[in-house]
């Protein structure tokens, strides 16, 4: 007779509440340090980019570019005023009007080609920019965001001579000149998304990218000039919120797109009310990433770190709301605390960082002001034993357990590396709780049974629902929320016609 | 009739393990095992994982042409891999059972320890009787180690009851001697199976026993998926029983840098207490003159040329 499991899971204490057997992850083979050392090539003053040329703010005014990781200045940043701002829209007209939108399909391609190549040419030099201006891990700015953005560029340069059969039935033409302004979480990707569709589909851009994060659109200014875009096509204004107000609120704009809070699209959206604008908001997110009892644990519990600790989770459809079937809660938490004890926080530049720096002061300060809440309501904290560097703007992997849907944890949008832990003990509950939030950008179901991810990716008012895995993107497909995580698409045919008018 | 239910009784129970033990997703694996892929090792860490990785082999020749004269110097290499004397010996060496006395003769009284792959080695097609007939004598010659064949034909049949029975058999002929027991994943083929024959067999042996990979007579033989795979279904089955079992991916791993990434993964899954010999080995021949390539080129700064590594060891 075989000897079952049972007899053996008695002999181990660790069910009955005294300690049970544990896993040492300790320093018998610490890693030595392996820093990227590819140079950035950065400039010490980075001017705006206007009609093909690198000009200077009209107020002479400049600000400073910091490195998260270390505080210290990388680059002055050109401050850009509504004077600015008015030029770039004028010089993005006259090259809409005169150039772009008589161009053929198939020559603006060519230019998409161009300057996908050009930016996998230079990527490793992208990625250094990326990390020390934004503080995300080297390997996540030289393995995603990198090599996302020129996928993105590739995809939309397949479609830009193809654009008769995109709206099939219909006929689709550019709309003008188009505003965009960006977030900093991944300041090289997201200015992919906007600029690629808006360009493939014939339409000329003024985008501002976040002022904290403004580094890599000034280097890809570079690569447009060495592509020989027509000047005036794409035009960068650098600044903070006022020219971003400047860049929404401009008469010459046929359409805005913006990437950011929620907060911050209702103030664009009340301003921009009854001017006839197209817009597409991509806001904010509480994503509800949801595990049940007969799902693969250990993958699961990959996919929540993925989930969560993605660029120390600083995005947008982070999966910050941890579901768990409430018969393999303690497992799942178990399993996520061993986890985390491997994860790697430190040096952004480090090859082996898993977490690198929070973006900002502002924001360090905000998810210890949320995480402070956190424990003030009542919810349990865990957080790995690491050292921190002491200079700098870092924050630990959080968990927190003995969540309910009250806390302010469980449904105000934290942008770091702390994951909300509730429970569940049916499908409907978990419906219930995971729609239960005024945002609907993602959602995450785990699950080994196939017809119940079809019921969930029904039932789940959310943009994008990842099935036995998350945080997945793919230029060909869209992404976008619901209520007040925004409307529109970014990414595939969908995505496209967010920059077209059906004639 | 009687014995027939008695049988289906156990396999409902064992498929009643199965459903607790869970599913794997292929897709997250592979996802997985690539971060370990991307891990940078470098200067002393690097040495350090090298010199571990040789500590670790089962240095093996498992040839229809092996002769005592092949197996004293594959012994000899095994006891001193290197002129260098900061280099380990390795774990063991594995041959085929008519060939443990010899090799006993060389290593008796080291720490290198004398494995043998017996239970009709690899297809483990013979008579129950044959194979433990097999591991009885092969212990008898001096084997400090036995490398055993699963069942997969009564697995894939989903006779579970047969599998852990047959494991439990070998373990008593065993006695003293340490158990490894041979999945042959490439014949599993799913992850499912990997894992759900990982705990048929952990079920039944000892602490200090192993679960390895495969033969190495397949096609496919060890990779960072099923070994991660497998040491996850370590790990749960000590996070819950706390009965520690050692692991060990055989064939295919040829180059240094392959070892090292097996090496991340036992300390990002298992921890420091699998990064030993005793509980961690890497089944693999060639593998060894590529970590005293790299080793000293560590110490000198450059690659030296093959000849200069004495090649005792050429099969799988």
């Amino acid at each position: 007779m075989p000897t079952l499991v049972s007899a053996r899971k008695k002999a181990a204490s660790g069910r009955n509440g005294r300690s049970g057997p544990e896993l040492i992850f300790g320093d018998l083979w610490p890693y030595d340090p392996a820093p990227e050392t590819a140079d950035p090539k950065l400039k010490p003053r980075y001017e705006l980019f206007i009609n093909g040329e690198f000009v200077a703010p009209k107020g002479g005014k400049y600000f400073d570019s910091i490195n998260p990781a270390n505080e210290q200045k990388l680059a002055k940043i050109a401050l850009a005023g509504a004077a600015d701002v008015d030029a770039a829209y004028r010089a993005a007209r006259r090259a809409y009007e005169t150039v772009w939108s008589r161009m053929p399909g198939r020559e603006r391609s060519k230019y998409l080609f161009r300057i996908a190549r050009l930016l996998q040419d230079r990527a490793r030099e992208f990625a250094v920019a990326e990390t020390m201006d934004g503080g995300k891990p080297i390997k996540e700015s030289r393995d995603f965001d990198v090599p996302m953005a020129a996928a993105h560029f590739f995809y939309h340069a397949g479609w830009a001579d193809k654009l008769e059969y995109v709206a099939p039935g219909r006929g689709v033409a550019p709309l003008g000149v188009v505003g965009q302004v960006i977030p900093w979480n991944f300041p090289l990707l997201m200015l992919a998304w906007k600029i690629a569709p808006a360009l493939a589909m014939g339409n000329c851009v003024v985008l501002k990218p976040a002022e904290t994060t403004s580094i890599t659109a000034l280097k890809f200014a570079e690569i447009l000039q060495d592509a020989e875009l027509p000047p005036g096509v794409v035009n960068f204004v650098t600044g903070a919120g006022e020219t971003g107000a400047a860049v929404m609120g401009h008469p010459l704009a046929a359409k805005v797109a913006f990437t950011g809070s929620t907060e911050v699209g209702k103030i664009i959206m009340r301003s921009l009310a009854g001017t006839g604008k197209k817009m597409t908001m991509e806001l904010g997110g509480k994503a509800a990433n949801i595990v049940f009892d007969d799902a693969p644990i250990n993958q699961a519990v990959e996919g929540i770190v993925n989930g969560i600790f993605f660029n120390q989770g600083h995005v947008c459809c982070a999966g910050s709301r941890l579901l768990v079937h409430e018969p393999v809660a303690g497992e799942i938490l178990a399993k996520l605390k061993n986890r985390l004890k491997v994860l790697r926080v430190g040096d952004p530049l480090d090859k082996n960082t898993d977490i690198g720096a929070i973006n900002s002061r502002e924001q360090l300060a905000k998810i210890h002001e949320l995480v402070d809440s956190g424990v003030k309501e009542g919810a349990a904290l865990f957080q790995p034993p690491c050292r921190l560097p002491a200079k700098g703007f870092y924050f630990p992997p959080t968990l927190f357990s003995e969540v309910t849907m009250s806390h302010r944890i469980a449904s105000e949008e934290i942008f770091g590396p702390v994951l909300s832990i509730l429970t569940f003990r049916t499908v409907d509950e978990a419906i219930e709780k995971a729609n239960n939030t005024a945002y609907g950008l993602s959602a995450g179901v785990w699950t080994d049974k196939g017809s119940r991810i079809l019921k969930m990716s029904t039932e789940l008012k959310a943009g994008v629902v990842w099935a036995n895995t998350y945080n997945k993107f793919d230029p060909a497909s869209p992404f976008g929320g619901y209520k007040e995580s925004g409307f529109g698409r970014e990414g595939g045919r969908q995505g496209l016609l967010d920059y077209a008018k059906l004639i | 009739m009687v014995c027939d239910l008695m049988k289906a009784g156990q396999s409902a129970s064992l498929r009643k393990l199965f459903d607790e033990i869970g599913p794997v997703d292929c897709v997250g694996i592979e996802e997985r095992v690539a971060k370990y892929a991307t891990r940078s090792i470098k200067k002393v860490a690097k040495v350090w994982g090298l010199k571990t990785a040789v500590s670790m082999l089962d240095l093996t020749t498992l040839e229809g042409k092996d002769t005592p004269g092949k197996v004293a110097s594959l012994c000899r290499k095994a006891l001193r891999p290197s002129d260098d004397p900061a280099v380990p010996s390795v774990a063991a060496v594995c041959v085929y059972p008519s060939m443990v006395r010899h090799a006993k003769k060389h290593v008796a009284g080291t720490s290198v320890k004398v494995a043998s792959v017996a239970t009709a080695f690899p297809s483990g097609q013979a008579p129950l009787k044959t194979r433990l007939a097999e591991v009885r004598a092969a212990v008898a010659d001096g084997a400090d180690e036995i490398d055993m064949v699963i069942n997969r034909g009564a697995f894939l049949e989903g006779e579970f009851g047969e599998v852990q029975d047959e494991i439990s058999a070998v373990v008593e002929a065993c006695g003293a001697a340490a158990l490894k027991v041979i999945l042959e994943v490439s014949e599993l083929e799913t992850y499912d199976n990997i894992r759900a024959a990982s705990f048929l067999a952990m079920e039944v042996i000892r602490a200090g026993d192993f679960i390895k990979t495969s033969t190495g007579k397949t096609s496919l033989n060890a990779t960072l998926g099923n070994n991660q795979v497998m040491i996850e279904a370590i790990r749960d089955f000590y996070l819950d029983t706390g009965v520690a079992i050692g692991m060990k991916p055989a064939g295919g791993i040829r180059t240094a840098k392959q070892s090292l990434q097996f090496l991340i993964a036992i300390k990002e899954t298992l921890g420091d207490a699998w990064l030993t010999n005793k509980r961690y080995r890497f089944g693999a021949s060639s593998l060894l003159n590529d970590l005293l390539r790299q080793l000293e080129k560590e110490k000198t700064g450059a690659y030296q040329a093959p000849y200069y590594f004495s090649e005792a060891t050429e099969s799988y």
